[in-house]
């Protein structure tokens, strides 16, 4: 089961023409190809003016639409460049894409600010990010950037904001024999299509997910809402580490979201806000998977 | 990116926003000349710093000297400006180092009735531009929220429709304006809102917004900053863009891809992607050392940007080791090693080196490191590293 991904999940790639986006495609091949031989899940990409052409075998279409009625995909991957990804999203949604993972970094808060807004008439699909590394269900299909072999198949649902730090955090709980339902990295810009909060919602939902691992960072209040809802939804295990104990107020932190601003969106806020709602918070970057573990001890103690 | 006052101001006059009168200068006669011009019994001499706090800011070679002074002859204009040209402000955001002021900004005086607050900011959970505005002007805002969370007034609008008729209808009445100050919100708002869209803001700060006896709305300040990722459409604004208000490092890590951000520690940091770089201070710090810097050298570091990154790092003397921290993900271990390696002999790095590796290739990586014969430590894990690195300081 896990959430968002199965094995009916068959993926298009907006911006395969480009290099990273035909780069990406190909791995998520790979894996695809590396785990369901036979079946195929990365099916085509998307750039407009080149629709006939192909590249590396996949077939390029002029829209999104046009790629859904030739190869029935219900997943789309975007690389498109910034200036012109949220039209890529946008026009993803109202082909009736379903879930939509937006990997590009550096969009105008602005334009995400229209893209909110289209999505809003469109319940139908899901955006995950921008600015994220994308999500995996282990074993079953790689949608995104991360290095699939991080990723042992399991039951802890990995939520996080980064993308190296999420890898970290894969590999500190593969160390253990922890692997994960499935892995979301939900970005790190002020606007994102999906929340903590949303994934905490279909981790509790999930009977494959036993336990919730979430990542968070400075900036913004996401994790102290999160928080609340842990504390009044949840009733799996759930850990957390939070970036950023050290970062100096006012300076952005890489992530365009990643700034403490008039005082608030620190660390520490957070880290009370978790702690108070249960969630084992590790100290440190280095005690991500034992955090998860020590969470689950408890949980079933 | 941020811009200074005088800048905003002159975009808000563009864009119809009511701005007092101004005139910038770089000299003391011309800050005299300035006052002469304006005609006003009394005028103000504004320094020029993209940091705030400059009304209760002080020079550091005149500690009588404030950042902001009012003045009623062209004489006290020429000897305020005399002493602020060339000096160091301090303020509560500069930090003790201060910055150097060597534009003026010498504005009319006005008949003020009353001192209001605005600002415009992106809010993240709705999605939409909010406005933040209070009856309370020239208090800080953080510090109102703190105190009078029930003085603060909150409006979103959609920037693709502008701020509609009601809305401001409901800001007047919230700031308790009179009939002509109504009238002057009507043009006003719905005008620095469409600002605020139109220039890709990230914040629009107006405190005080000032409104006069005769009932005019003015922005007596103005603080705005751009949002960095959509200044590809607003090419015109490279020229608003002042070096000397940055971090030299910043501007040249900016310059070869990188993100930096200088801090006050001691150990370097070379890490890619910024959630692991912060979380790598983090560490640094737990374990009882002071990380010097943030850098992330993204997802396609090469030998350029590697070296770069070194030479950032080690141009700050205070640095007295790095660690560098990698996890190699579709970026494979032994490509970046390459890179260090490389960057090692061209620049020669003399302060200790702990290298912490993990992910795609790592076990080719870490043999190219032991084999390379350099006076590199390594490390197997976060907490290793960190106490390898902190070890080096004491050792």
């Amino acid at each position: 089961m896990a959430i968002l991904v199965d094995k009916n999940t068959k993926i298009i790639t907006q911006g395969i023409t480009g290099r990273a986006g035909l780069f990406h495609s190909q791995k998520c091949r790979e894996y695809a190809t590396e785990h369901r031989p036979g079946e195929s899940v990365l099916v085509g990409g998307v750039t407009p003016g080149k629709g006939g052409e192909e590249v590396d075998g996949f077939p390029v279409y002029d829209s999104v639409a046009k790629a859904i009625s030739e190869t029935g995909a219900n997943t789309s991957l975007i690389f498109v460049p910034p200036p012109f990804c949220a039209d890529a999203i946008m026009e993803a949604a109202d082909a009736g894409i379903e879930l939509i993972v937006a990997i590009t970094e550096g969009i105008p808060v602005l334009d995400m600010v229209r893209v909110k807004k289209f999505l809003a008439t469109k319940p139908n699909s899901r955006l995950i990010g921008p600015n994220c590394p994308g999500i995996i269900t282990p074993g079953v299909a790689k949608i995104g950037i991360m290095p699939g072999y991080i990723h042992q198949p399991g039951s802890v649902g990995l939520i996080s904001k980064s993308g190296t730090l999420t890898y970290e955090a894969a590999w500190q709980l593969g160390n253990i024999d922890l692997g994960q339902s499935t892995a979301v990295g939900i970005g790190g810009d002020p606007i994102i299509g999906t929340t903590f909060i949303d994934l905490l919602e279909m981790f509790e939902n999930d009977p494959e997910t036993k336990s919730i691992l979430m990542i968070g960072e400075i900036g913004g209040d996401a994790e102290i809402q999160a928080a609340e809802y842990i504390q009044s939804n949840v009733t799996k295990p759930v850990a957390a580490f939070i970036a950023g104990k050290t970062a100096p107020p006012g300076k952005r932190m890489g992530h365009a979201g990643a700034i403490i601003s008039g005082g608030s969106g620190t660390a520490e806020e957070k880290i009370n806000a978790l702690e108070k709602a249960g969630v084992e918070v590790a100290a440190s970057p280095a005690d991500m998977g034992s955090a998860m573990k020590r969470a689950i001890e408890k949980h079933n103690s | 990116m941020k811009i200074h006052e005088f800048q905003a101001k002159q975009l808000f006059a563009t864009a119809n926003v009511p701005v007092p009168q101004g005139v910038v200068v770089t000299s003391p006669q011309d800050a005299g000349k300035a006052f002469d011009e304006l005609g006003t019994p009394v005028a103000v001499v504004k320094s020029q710093i993209h940091a705030g706090g400059r009304g209760k800011g002080r020079f550091k070679e005149h500690p009588e000297q404030a950042g902001v002074v009012l003045v009623k002859s062209r004489e006290e204009a020429i000897a305020n400006a005399e002493r602020m040209l060339g000096s160091t402000l301090v303020t509560i955001q500069t930090g003790e180092e201060g910055k150097q002021v060597s534009t003026l900004y010498v504005e009319q005086g006005l008949d003020i009735a009353r001192e209001l607050y605005f600002g415009i900011v992106v809010d993240r959970e709705s999605g939409l531009p909010c406005i933040i505005a209070s009856a309370e002007g020239g208090m800080a805002i953080e510090e109102l929220a703190e105190e009078h969370p029930e003085k603060i007034i909150r409006i979103e609008y959609d920037p693709g429709e502008g701020l509609q008729a009601f809305q401001v209808r409901k800001l007047a009445y919230a700031l308790e304006l009179d009939k002509a100050a109504q009238k002057s919100a009507m043009s006003f708002f719905p005008k620095l809102c469409k600002f605020f869209a139109d220039n890709d803001c990230s914040m629009v700060e107006i405190n005080p917004l000032v409104v006069t006896g005769s009932g005019d709305l003015l922005a007596l300040d103005a603080k705005v900053s751009f949002d960095d990722n959509a200044m590809f459409r607003h090419k015109n604004f490279d020229e608003l863009r002042d070096l000397s208000e940055e971090e030299p490092n910043e501007v040249k890590a900016q310059d070869a891809g990188l993100s930096y951000v200088k801090l006050e520690g001691n150990i370097g940091c070379l890490v890619n992607g910024a959630g692991l770089a912060m979380s790598t201070m983090d560490l640094i710090k737990l374990h009882g050392g002071e990380p010097a810097n943030f850098l992330d050298v993204g997802g396609g570091a090469n030998v350029d940007q590697v070296t770069e990154a070194f030479r950032i790092i080690l141009s700050d003397e205070n640095v007295k080791a790095v660690l560098v921290n990698i996890f190699g993900g579709i970026m494979k271990c032994d490509t970046i090693v390459e890179a260090l390696l490389a960057a090692y002999d061209k620049i020669g790095i003399t302060v200790p080196l702990v290298v912490r590796l993990e992910g795609t290739n790592v076990e080719v990586a870490r043999k190219m490191l032991a084999d390379s014969g350099k006076k590199i430590i390594t490390a197997t894990d976060l907490t290793d590293a960190a106490q390898k690195v902190v070890a080096t300081l004491s050792a």
